[in-house]
């Protein structure tokens, strides 16, 4: 019989490096010493459990989840989907996902963020949504602007929407970033770039998806997540303690 | 060429950059738009065992703070157990063992309520020491760090616990081990998290 065990090791090759010396504040934000590879324990392989009490169904929605009653945020109405699966294509179901993003104009509504283009009155930028038994999520936003960034005098982030997903397991969260096809800035952007392999990027960019569109309404973007599969054990080497 | 294996690849991690707030701790960001902000009730109201505060302070590779980290928080209740199908055993209604915490921006300060957890099981039959599994984001890390905070009051444990004594310089296992103090009678234990530098804390690729 085959009882599931640790996840696959993640390869970090396919990662960003901590140490990526063109996106500057990395520099002294990286440990230098090696981590330590530690074998799953229950520590690992446990993670929170969220379920439809802990969030509301307008949530997924950022054209109105800020807005004034009647109003809407202004730019691109974009559908942004797709599933998350783990590394072994099954889904994953019932997980948590939450995005945050600037505005139209490439504005973040933080008190940290100065600059110039305008606030969206009718735009807070978050959104979250569980996914359903098939893994299937989807969120109704605005397209995002480039904005610059300091770290070389003249850089700008492409379109991006930041992704945070949980999974199942405590070794399973993960945060990244959605790219949209097609964008000029992404070979540009030293963020982008930290990751070392192109086909990696590649797994960042939605697809423009037109089957997806509501015609004369809003534009689709399809953009699949894989978080980290599970090994099932055929032979004896006990993770469990019993 | 030998026959295909069809496993996915990993979506390869980004930064959670300078507002990770806006997403996971609006409030912070400066708006309220959800009705219920999650993770900020760790224990929740009818978990047993000790009533504690953890504090700390991350600090980049200059020795400056770092006033804009994001960390989350996993852990077992007292009595070991998870609350998770595969969590070991019951927990207390309305505990989740999972905590945000975000620092103040002014000096890079954080600090949450919980509860001290209980041992957990290990691999193949051991016994994990008490210990808060962390995961730390924030612009200019490319990848979310995971550590542990162990207990100082917890020395006997510590001595035995397997991931503790996977380190292989015995020196480094201390940047693990928080100390207790007690400030009007509650329990407070203070970690510091280096990223970089003179006792690098040490962090996991788990
Ligand atoms: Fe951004």
């Amino acid at each position: 019989m085959t009882t599931p065990a640790e996840y696959y090791p993640r390869d970090r090759t396919w990662h960003p490096p901590a140490l990526t010396p063109d996106y500057k504040t990395s520099v002294a934000r990286s440990p230098r010493l090696p981590l330590i590879s530690l074998q799953n324990s229950v520590s690992e392989i446990t993670g929170p459990v969220f379920g439809h009490g802990d969030i509301d169904p307008l949530d997924r929605d950022l054209i109105h989840n800020y807005a004034r009653p009647g109003e809407a945020a202004i730019g691109q109405r974009i559908i942004l989907h797709g599933r998350v699966l783990d590394e072994n294509a099954r889904p994953v179901p019932n997980t948590l996902v939450e995005i945050w993003q600037a505005n139209a104009g490439g504005r973040y509504r933080h008190r940290k963020d100065t600059y110039l283009a305008p606030i969206d009155p009718n735009f807070g930028g978050c959104g979250r949504t569980l996914t359903d038994e098939t893994g299937y999520y989807y969120f109704r936003t605005i397209k995002p602007g480039a904005y610059p960034w300091r770290n070389w005098v003249n850089n700008w982030r492409p379109a991006h929407i930041h992704v945070s997903v949980f999974g199942a397991a405590f070794a399973q969260r993960l945060i990244t970033q959605c790219y949209f096809e097609g964008d000029p800035l992404i070979r540009h952007c030293p963020i982008v770039q930290t990751i070392p392999d192109p086909r990696a990027i590649e797994q960042l960019t939605a697809a423009l998806d037109l089957n997806a569109t509501i015609p004369l309404d809003t534009i689709a973007y399809r953009f699949d997540i894989v978080l980290r599969g599970r090994r099932s054990t055929l032979f004896e080497n006990r993770l469990e303690g019993n | 060429m030998p026959q295909q294996l069809h496993y996915l690849k990993e979506s390869p991690s980004q930064t959670a950059g300078p507002y990770v707030h806006i997403g996971l701790a609006p409030g912070a960001a400066g708006f309220d738009i959800y009705a219920r902000e999650l993770g900020r009730d760790i224990a929740g109201p009818n978990a047993r065992g000790e009533r504690i505060r953890v504090e700390g302070i991350g600090i980049d590779g200059t020795g400056s703070p770092v006033k804009d980290v994001l960390i989350e928080v996993w852990q077992a209740n007292a009595d070991g157990h998870y609350a998770h199908p595969e969590g070991g055993g019951p927990v207390e209604e309305g505990f989740r063992g999972w905590g945000r915490v975000i620092t103040d921006f002014e000096t890079g300060e954080w600090g949450f309520d919980t509860v001290k957890p209980g041992p957990t099981r290990g691999r193949n039959l051991g016994t994990q020491a008490p210990h808060l599994n962390l995961w730390l984001v924030a612009r200019g890390i490319n990848i979310g760090l995971n550590t542990r905070m162990y207990f100082g009051d917890e020395a006997e444990a510590n001595a035995k616990d397997p991931v503790l004594n996977l380190i292989e310089w015995e020196r480094r296992r201390a940047t693990l081990i928080a100390p207790r103090t007690l400030r009007d009678g509650i329990p407070v234990y203070r970690f510091e998290i280096r990223l970089q530098g003179e006792d690098e804390t040490v962090f996991f690729d788990i």
